[in-house]
């Protein structure tokens, strides 16, 4: 059975394993570098992504979800995900895992009280989709080979660059399990 | 077309600090402490609930100039607290850009009945609760995250533990129950009924449930996890420490891993005195901010 390891270091990691076991899949909540052996294809969820950030380099995650990403296998990251898997911030120095070649804008729709819902187009997925930003990022600037699923308003909020796939939206906070299933779909056509 | 300000992007919010720290902080210097330290939100104030303590007198919102400097500080979610009741407060809060607003008891209370209607609003509201009813209440009038009341700016653990323990023993009670039961139980503890058979159904409440009011050590915090918290606000803990940059982090990281004992154990070597911290029983009744508005 393919099994997929969502990283729990903060952030919305229960509603990704309930989302991952009603596509039919193996869910595991990642909390030591060790346990990535075990699993198909990781999850980075939203959350805090400075508080992520840290917490990643505390626990020496940086280099083993690197080696993960180099061996092919697929990674699928949501807002702060999303901000992690960029090859570059605006107006930050530095990037995170830097698997994506995008540029990301963080909080890039403003404060909570602009956080909103909307229904999206994303290529290949679904025609309707109901996507939930909340306080989030969307990609300013993308490389030749990443494939752009969905925009917002001329904004660019769902990528994919190979086997890694990212929104600035949470699929994982409605009942709608299409973008989940596709990057299941993604794992196990490489596992 | 969009939506802004419904429930699912309010709760979202909340659901996006799980298994993080909300640290209180009173300028900027601490809010960028804060920060570097991995706190997932900060809440601004004019004074941390031990001065609030110490200072004795009417507790109101901070000083905007206070709220704006933070905002400018850091890039996370900042939260602040009006007085429960003061619609106004609530509504300057959202006006400057607030993430979240905190309708607290350890401001004093500008209205002694009620609490503000807060599915009026677009940002998100924080409240605390003892009980399943208070609970149930603070939700039902639009809250979109919860925290235990405990017992702010004393360092004591013990209330925060017997609110959360007290609504977890309550939901498992509910969700025992027949459902001719349940009507009977809402008029008991004040709870609207649909709200009810809604945590009855899931077996948990429908928004996120913090522990606060006590937490000053690394241990207490991996102690409120264990205890089922979502994740923990602390704050007279940090900043009345002595070594806050350290404290904060130890604090963030025993919340992580709260199962981690030997981790734990490394992270509480050398820190520096903890908060002084105050025994309930030397608490006078009117000192009890949780007694404030139920």
């Amino acid at each position: 059975m393919t099994t997929i390891g969502v990283l729990a270091l903060q952030g919305a990691v229960r509603e990704h394993i309930r989302a991952v076991r009603a596509c039919g899949a193996e869910a595991v909540e990642i909390k030591q570098k060790e346990q990535l052996a075990e699993i198909d294809g990781l999850i980075l969820p939203g959350g805090e992504s400075t508080t992520i950030r840290r917490l990643i380099d505390s626990y020496g995650f940086i280099d083993p979800i690197r080696d993960f990403a180099n061996q092919g296998k697929p990674i699928f990251g949501t807002c702060a995900g999303m901000i992690l898997m960029a090859k570059a911030i605006e107006g930050q120095a530095e990037a995170h895992l830097g698997l994506i070649d995008m540029t990301v804008a963080r909080n890039a729709f403003g404060r909570q009280v602009a956080s909103f819902e909307a229904e999206l187009e994303i290529t290949g997925i679904a025609n309707d989709f109901n996507a939930v930003f909340i306080r989030a990022p969307y990609v300013t600037k993308v490389g030749t080979a990443v494939e752009v699923l969905a925009t917002y308003h001329d904004h660019i909020v769902a990528v994919r660059q190979g086997p890694f796939l990212a929104t600035a939206f949470h699929p994982e906070l409605t009942d709608d399990q299409r973008l989940l299933a596709y990057f299941i779909t993604m794992v196990e056509e490489v596992s | 077309m969009s939506n802004i300000g419904t429930d699912r992007v309010k709760r979202g919010m909340a659901e996006m600090q799980k298994g993080g720290v909300i640290m209180d902080v009173v300028n900027a210097e601490q809010a960028k402490i804060a920060e570097e330290a991995g706190a997932v939100a900060v809440m601004a104030l004019e004074r941390v609930p031990s001065d609030i303590r110490a200072a004795g007198g009417v507790a109101r919102m901070a000083d905007p100039t206070i709220t704006e400097e933070v905002l400018n500080a850091v890039s996370i979610p900042v939260m602040a607290k009006a007085r429960i009741g003061h619609i106004t407060e609530a509504r300057v809060l959202e006006a400057m850009g607030v993430d979240y607003i905190d309708e607290s008891e350890v401001l004093t209370p500008a209205d002694d009945v009620y609490h503000i209607n807060k599915s009026d609003f677009t940002v998100p509201f924080v409240c605390g609760c003892r009980n399943l009813g208070e609970a149930a209440r603070r939700i039902g009038e639009g809250a979109s995250m919860l925290r235990t009341k405990g017992e702010p700016g004393t360092g004591n653990i013990v209330e925060a533990v017997r609110h959360m323990r007290q609504v977890q023993s309550e939901i498992r009670m509910l969700t025992a129950m027949s459902r001719d039961e349940v009507m009977t139980y809402a008029k008991e503890i004040g709870a609207p009924f649909e709200l009810l058979l809604e945590i009855r159904k899931e077996g948990r409440l429908p928004v996120v449930n913090f522990a606060a009011g006590g937490i000053a050590t690394p241990s207490d915090a991996a102690l409120m996890m264990e205890l089922g918290a979502d994740g923990i606000f602390v704050g007279s803990g940090i900043f009345k420490s002595s070594n806050p940059a350290k404290y904060a982090k130890a604090i963030v990281e025993a919340t992580t891993h709260y199962k981690d004992y030997k981790l734990i154990a490394e992270l509480s070597k050398d820190l520096g005195e903890a908060m002084k911290g105050i025994e309930m029983s030397t608490l006078e009744a009117h000192d009890r901010m949780q007694d404030r508005s139920e």
